[in-house]
């Protein structure tokens, strides 16, 4: 590992650290308290942001996946899984903050409403994809499998983000570009998805040197057999 | 102050969550180096490594 890499990934450590404590400060300290649904709407700050990473991370695996099949080179395919990993695991927050949110507010934990259908529907396409993986005979098959997994799935997140205007549904609608924030709910939440996205890339580089390092372990394992 | 144990609840599942799997990687990278530097051990060493 050069310096220059381990420079680049600590400053970028530092700058997401930095950057969750502000946004932590501006969370409970800063923002005022919503009117209408109390201190409750705070949950908002983080599960936007949290919504916006796995879309990322969908997006990355992606164009991630096109490039594997295309090209065929495995650093592609540790890039886009790593990445799918890490919006399954977004996902989840997600669908488990929303419900979180929902019940003090709409009095129910979950409904069949459109955006949170949409949004399972993701989660299970994703987790299917993860298990495409695992459950393939040859690591090859596994990852082209997942490749087009990954590529027809990624259908769905721009249903999940139109849901709103698409249908009538009970999910809160596209407030951040409709001038429903007040200016310090606004910077606030710009700098939760600053925060959120910085620890995106750390993540995905931690777990993309995870899945270069299994895939080394096969190889040299192949070559010992 | 009312639902504060809900914000309490989200705040500390998103926390749990990534901590969780920031240790997980951690411990599984540790876990795959060991097994690198093993079988590079043995493929340099092919007479020593694999006898009884």
């Amino acid at each position: 590992m050069n310096i220059k890499r381990i420079f680049g990934e600590n400053l970028l450590i530092v700058l997401g650290f930095a950057l969750m404590i502000a946004a932590l400060y501006m969370v409970f300290m800063y923002v005022p308290t919503d009117k209408h649904t109390g201190i409750v709407q705070r949950i908002f700050y983080f599960h936007v942001p949290v919504a916006w990473v796995a879309f990322l991370a969908f997006f990355i695996t992606f164009i991630f996946s096109i490039l594997y099949l295309w090209k065929r080179d495995i650093k592609w395919d540790t890039i886009a899984s790593a990445s799918a990993e890490l919006g399954v695991i977004f996902t989840s927050l997600v669908l488990i903050t929303g419900p979180i949110w929902a019940k003090p507010v709409w009095g129910v934990w979950w409904t069949w409403d459109a955006r949170l259908t949409t949004s399972l529907v993701l989660w299970v396409i994703y987790v299917a994809y993860l298990l495409v993986r695992s459950f393939a005979s040859e690591p090859d098959r596994g990852a082209m499998f997942s490749a087009v997994v990954g590529i027809v799935g990624f259908i769905d997140v721009p249903i999940v983000f139109l849901t709103v205007n698409l249908w009538r549904t009970q999910h809160p609608t596209m407030i951040i570009f409709e001038g429903g924030l007040t200016t310090s709910m606004l910077v606030t939440l710009l700098v939760c998805i600053a925060a959120f996205t910085v620890l995106y890339l750390v993540l995905i580089k931690r777990a993309a040197r995870l899945k270069q390092m299994e895939s080394e372990v096969r190889r040299i394992k192949n070559i010992v057999a | 102050m009312e639902n504060l144990a809900y914000l309490f609840a989200a705040y500390t599942i998103i926390w749990a969550v990534i901590f969780g799997y920031i240790v997980f990687i951690y411990l599984k990278q540790k876990k795959l180096q060991q097994q690198i530097d093993l079988l590079k051990q043995s493929v340099e060493e092919p007479d020593t490594g694999n006898s009884p």
